[in-house]
């Protein structure tokens, strides 16, 4: 018996987390927050299955590290969009994003 | 069901402390009304999940985790904080309806992934990973995954210029 599944428990909580957040929060920023949050959860699971996989390999260590570029880039053009947003209608509040829904 | 039988080991307990601080900061971030808060919370998760990763062998992911996510990505966010007002969080409009429709959602998923997870039999791993792991990973890196490595820089080329043409003040907005 390995800790595999008790990693993967784990990875579901953070990911179960990190929905509830982007689902109920309203502030851009707790958003993008529970966003990270999602997609380390996925990485653990990729590092656990690498380990305690059926054949050991460190290819997701490399998929993971691929996540950890493309999350930081996600992040980058998310704030960026946020503050250039803020300037227009001064507000945060990801409920009052619906400029294309009018 | 939960198979208690495991023996207490020293990565059982390591592993144990890492999860307890991973969920604790993720639950407090989502507690917490100050935004700021939450932000430091959340970087307390990611340190545990590096912990986590050294634990499974994964050392270079752990530091790289530590260097971008408690490095880059949480400051990005406090300075997307810092730019913004953050004044009318205190009285944020409750949604209850909204709340619990996706609370009700969560729970679902995580318990459908739960019973999955604890009916499966995983296969024990047949080997283990290598001793020198970074030196490995960087010969895998270089070699099998050479094109997807550049494709990356390229990504992170583009979304660095795209956020700064974003968030370039535009002057002919200006009156």
């Amino acid at each position: 018996m390995t800790l595999l599944g008790s990693y993967l428990t784990l990875a579901a909580v953070l990911f179960c987390l990190g929905l509830y957040g982007v689902l109920t929060k309203r502030n851009a920023i707790v958003v993008l927050l529970s966003l990270e949050l999602m997609l380390n959860a996925v990485n653990l699971n990729l590092i656990a299955f690498s380990k305690y996989g059926m054949i050991p390999s460190l290819t997701g260590h490399v998929f993971t590290l691929f996540t950890i570029s493309v999350a930081a880039a996600e992040a980058a053009v998310g704030v960026a969009i946020l503050i250039v947003f803020y300037r227009r209608r001064v507000t945060v509040n990801v409920d009052e994003f619906d400029e294309l829904r009018r | 069901m939960f198979g208690l039988n495991l023996d207490i080991t020293g990565e059982l307990a390591a592993f144990f402390i890492l999860a307890v601080c991973a969920i604790t900061g993720a639950v407090m971030a989502l507690n917490l009304t100050r935004v700021i808060h939450s932000v430091l919370s959340l970087a307390f998760t990611f340190i545990s999940l590096a912990g986590l990763y050294v634990l499974l062998g994964a050392e270079f992911a752990a530091f790289v985790q530590v260097l971008v996510y408690v490095g880059a990505v949480t400051i990005l966010m406090i300075f997307g904080i810092m730019m913004t007002r953050h004044d009318h969080e205190s009285q944020e409009r409750q949604r209850p309806l909204t709340e619990a429709l996706a609370g009700i959602g969560c729970l679902a998923l995580f318990g459908i992934l739960f019973f999955t997870i604890r009916g499966t039999d995983f296969p024990a791993p047949a080997g283990a990973l290598p001793e020198d792991n970074v030196g490995e990973l960087g010969r895998l890196i270089f070699s099998g995954f050479a094109i997807p490595f550049e494709l990356m820089s390229v990504l992170l080329t583009v979304a660095f210029v795209g956020a700064v043409m974003l968030a370039r003040r535009e002057e002919d907005d200006l009156p």
